[in-house]
């Protein structure tokens, strides 16, 4: 049961990530099961405070809920790279390979995985993002320097964060996490990008092309795939805008 | 002067006890990229100027020679660099030339509408100990733009002298050069003005006096944080003092990290940005907040409708002017040389004339019609800001054959002329990039080579055929770079690239941009094109191009099924592309070409041209960018593909024609 509960959220985190709800069938299409158990199983999902369901618009997550969807996100394509990469299993063979690990990976034994194959950014079968660990680093480097022993001492962090790519245009954000190895952090940090700076993304070029960003009063481009690197202070959720002065 | 300055000291050791007037000084132009650094240096040099290597360099900085005041001083321009952990070739240039060239003063160039990301780069000259001039540039802008500096205090807080200049009206130009003069004659003691935070500070002191105890002879700060930063520049560990240091360093850099729970660069980028931001906050005042022309005009030229709208608008404009007036060039040197055409008498004479002189018009032309509006054009839209919205445009296009946008102008430039396109493959700063784009670049159909599929295809066979040629050639090039990207899959992440504020570009300095490059084609290229077409013409004297067609008769025959004396043709395409349908209509002797030549054998001629070899122009810009190694690889490569290709259009096109 808690597994299948981990699918679902899941399931909605993928099917929910681009800003719209997700409906029954489209989950009862996912996870090929009839849409009555669905129904069942988002009951319960909002009874423990993981979704919000309201019956003919969809689901969405909570916060709750999105940590822990994006969580087993993260551990599932995390683990399709591994599949790949170093077992050197066929793109078509890891998608059900992970689906059956991800829910017996530790949040240690993740870290480790995302280290050992130097953090990784998209899955293997359909360059999909991987979502940013949860840990209380500012970079992958840091990372990889924290060496304290006991696993569990480990921070979370404070803020959810999301990618360039989702930030809104126009809206000033906080640098909070850099994935990447050593070289694409220091060039980004050279390049004015240290973590606690204010950025502003001000355009997105059509399918995926390069991102124009403001930053210590100079515009800079960067690429795609860069861009979905660089994690900021995900903006408050369901406020609007309010201005201070 | 009395006694050498410690500086010249430091700078020269081979020179010790000389005055500083007594040698020729070298001045280095360095900052970020597009900060105005080139237009100094034209100013400063004017059209004295050449690219050389320095140091068993392969690669190349920009030398001049400025006189002054009665002293001659050599100017060094250096690729664009933003930090000394540097991260594309360009930079590593600009790196390694300030660390073992020792230049007398560095003239930092400075943007001052983007004070806080330049100053990051000044204070790591400054961490360096190095004699720095700073110079602002593009204050006029800036002030535009409401932004004031307060260029005294900002030489105060930097302790370094500032100058104001606008380069491209030449002010202030000449007066950091007295500044350099001046730094000359002072010991540089005021690099320690500059202080990060407390606990990066305190070790940085603790650092410095390990190694001052250890090593006085090396102990720096700048070395200090270096070794803070876990790099270890000069390799000292072989000394056991100095490894004792490094792992004490060590230790000290883990205290950093965990207090600041960051990471060790990150830590000390964030530092210098919080100096540059503190000097930049103290210095500048912001009267208003206007909305930037600059901002509008991106509105539309990076418009995901209207920008590339724009661009293809731009690109044909180029095209069609280039082609108008590379037409409008050779109908006047053509005529020119024509009307002193002597009368052909003697092999001699045969080859001085249609071996020497006319390759030399023809080089001519190239040059003058192409090659020089070409950069012209280049020039300009580089200066005004235009080149990095196209690269921004096309990024996404690109990496499908795995390169970034700023491989599109090249390739975009090859429909033109392939030279200049060659040569502008420059801009891209890594290796396999440029190789990549450069291939791709030479594959392109240029203007002549369209002539000929038009002219020959086009007109004998239909439009649809010669359309459909050009399509396949457009196909074979997308394929051939998905291919290669597959050979040699692309190691860079993407662009990160500054996009500069809209300017209006000075002329004079387009000009002499262009020019510089030009007068590269006119050194290399043109003696080249002569020598090539001598000896081709002398062949042809000599009647040995008949033996040329029997060697050549297996593949132009019988693989290609060709007649023989296409040959000969494909040998003289190798100086012009164009000369070919002028030396086939001779061929035919006054007949209409298809009395020699089926429609068959027209189109797979035509494809084979295109492919089989780049002209002699490009070859000699090839050698020049690429080496000879390269260019040989390239040329074999294309002459291959042109056979493979030639051959099987020849057996299935057969099926139709």
């Amino acid at each position: 049961m808690h597994n299948s509960k981990e699918e679902y959220l899941e399931a909605i985190y993928n099917l929910t990530r681009g800003g719209k709800a997700a409906t029954t069938s489209d989950i009862s299409k996912r996870l090929n099961i009839s849409p009555s158990s669905v129904t069942e199983m988002f009951k319960k999902l909002a009874e423990d405070g993981y979704i919000t369901y309201s019956p003919y618009q969809g689901v969405t997550l909570t916060e709750q809920g999105t940590a822990l969807g994006e969580k087993m996100a993260r551990k599932h394509r995390l683990l399709e790279r591994f599949l790949h990469d170093t077992l050197k299993i066929g793109k078509d063979k890891v998608h059900e390979e992970a689906c059956a690990m991800e829910h017996t990976l530790s949040d240690e034994a993740e870290r480790a995985l995302c280290l050992a194959l130097k953090y990784p950014d998209r899955c293997p079968d359909d360059g999909k993002m991987i979502p940013p660990c949860n840990l209380d680093f500012a970079s992958c480097q840091e990372c990889r320097e924290w060496n304290k022993g006991n696993f569990r001492e480990l921070g979370k962090r404070k803020k959810d964060v999301i990618s360039l790519l989702e930030l809104k245009t126009n809206r000033e954000a906080t640098i909070a996490f850099i994935r990447g190895g050593k070289s694409m952090l220091q060039r980004l940090c050279d390049m004015g990008l240290t973590p606690g700076t204010k950025i502003t993304v001000s355009r997105i070029a059509p399918l995926k092309g390069p991102v124009e960003i403001n930053i210590r009063g100079s515009k800079l481009a960067l690429g795609n795939r860069i861009a979905g690197n660089i994690f900021v202070e995900a903006p408050e959720k369901c406020k609007p805008p309010v201005k201070k002065d | 002067m009395k006694d050498a300055p410690e500086s010249a000291m430091l700078i020269d050791s081979s020179e010790t006890g000389s005055s500083v007037t007594d040698r020729r000084l070298t001045l280095a132009l360095a900052g970020n990229v597009n900060v105005g650094k080139s237009t100094i240096f034209n100013q400063l040099t004017g059209l004295a100027q050449e690219t050389g290597n320095w140091g068993g360099k392969t690669v190349e900085v920009k030398k001049g020679t400025l006189y002054h005041h009665g002293l001659q001083i050599d100017i060094v321009d250096l690729p664009g660099i933003y930090s000394f952990a540097t991260y594309s070739p360009e930079e590593q240039i600009t790196h390694e030339y300030i660390l073992t060239q020792s230049p007398d003063v560095i003239i930092n160039v400075v943007d001052a509408t983007s004070l806080e990301r330049n100053l990051f780069f000044t204070l790591q000259l400054k961490e360096m100990g190095q004699p720095v001039v700073l110079v602002l540039n593009y204050n006029d802008i800036a002030r535009k733009k409401s932004i004031n500096i307060d260029t005294g205090l900002l030489g105060e807080l930097l302790g370094v002298p500032v100058v104001d200049t606008i380069a491209i009206k030449g002010i202030g130009v000449h007066e950091f050069v007295d500044k350099a003069l001046e730094l000359l004659d002072k010991s540089r003691s005021n690099a320690g003005k500059l202080k990060y935070g407390t606990e990066v500070e305190q070790r940085i002191d603790k650092v410095i006096e390990l190694l001052n105890n250890a090593s006085p002879k090396t102990a720096s700060r700048w070395l200090a944080i270096q070794l803070l930063e876990g790099k270890n520049p000069l390799s000292l560990s072989e000394d056991e003092k100095i490894s004792a240091v490094v792992s004490q360093a060590e230790k000290l850099t883990g205290e950093l990290v965990s207090m600041h729970g960051e990471d060790i660069s990150t830590i000390i980028s964030a530092e210098r940005y919080a100096l540059a931001a503190s000097i930049t906050e103290k210095v500048s005042s912001r009267t208003s907040n206007v909305k930037k022309f600059s901002n509008i005009l991106d509105n539309i030229t990076l418009h995901p409708v209207f920008g590339y709208f724009l661009f293809f608008l731009t690109l044909a404009a180029i095209l069609f002017v280039v082609s108008l007036f590379g037409e409008w060039v050779t109908g006047v040197i053509e005529g020119f040389f024509e009307s002193f055409k002597p009368e052909i008498t003697g092999p001699a004479m045969d080859i001085f004339w249609n071996g020497g002189v006319i390759g030399f018009y023809a080089a001519l032309i190239v040059a003058i019609g192409f090659i020089l509006p070409f950069f012209l054009i280049l020039s300009w839209l580089s200066e005004s800001g235009y080149l990095p919205r196209i690269a921004f445009l096309m990024d996404r296009p690109c990496h499908t054959l795995g390169l970034h946008g700023m491989s599109s102008i090249p390739l975009i430039m090859a429909l033109g002329c392939n030279v200049p396109a060659c040569m502008a493959c420059r801009v891209m700063n890594n290796k396999r990039d440029r190789l990549l784009a450069t291939f791709l670049t030479t594959m392109v159909p240029c203007a002549a080579r369209t002539s000929i599929v038009l002219g020959l295809v086009g007109a004998f066979i239909g439009w649809q055929w010669a359309v459909g040629v050009l399509f396949f050639q457009f196909l074979l090039i997308y394929l051939i770079g998905l291919a290669l990207n597959k050979i040699m899959p692309s190691t860079s992440p993407g662009i990160i690239m500054e996009i500069p504020e809209y300017r209006w570009p000075s002329l004079k300095n387009v000009w002499r941009q262009a020019w510089l490059r030009f007068k590269e084609f006119l050194v290399i290229g043109v003696p080249l094109i002569v020598i090539g077409s001598i000896v081709i013409e002398a062949l042809n004297v000599f009647n040995w191009l008949d033996y040329i067609t029997d060697i050549l008769a297996p593949v132009t025959v019988s693989w290609l099924g060709l007649p023989a004396f296409t040959g000969v043709l494909l040998i003289f395409g190798i100086l012009r592309k164009e000369a070919n349908l002028a030396l086939l209509i001779s061929f035919a002797g006054g007949a209409a070409i298809t009395t020699i030549m089926t429609p068959l054998q027209m189109v797979v001629f035509t494809i084979v041209i295109l492919i089989y070899i780049p002209c002699i122009s490009t070859i000699a810009v090839l050698l020049k960018e690429t080496g000879i190694k390269v260019t040989a690889l390239m040329v074999l490569a294309e002459i291959g593909l042109a056979i493979l290709i030639g051959g099987i259009a020849y057996r299935l096109l057969g099926l139709f024609l």
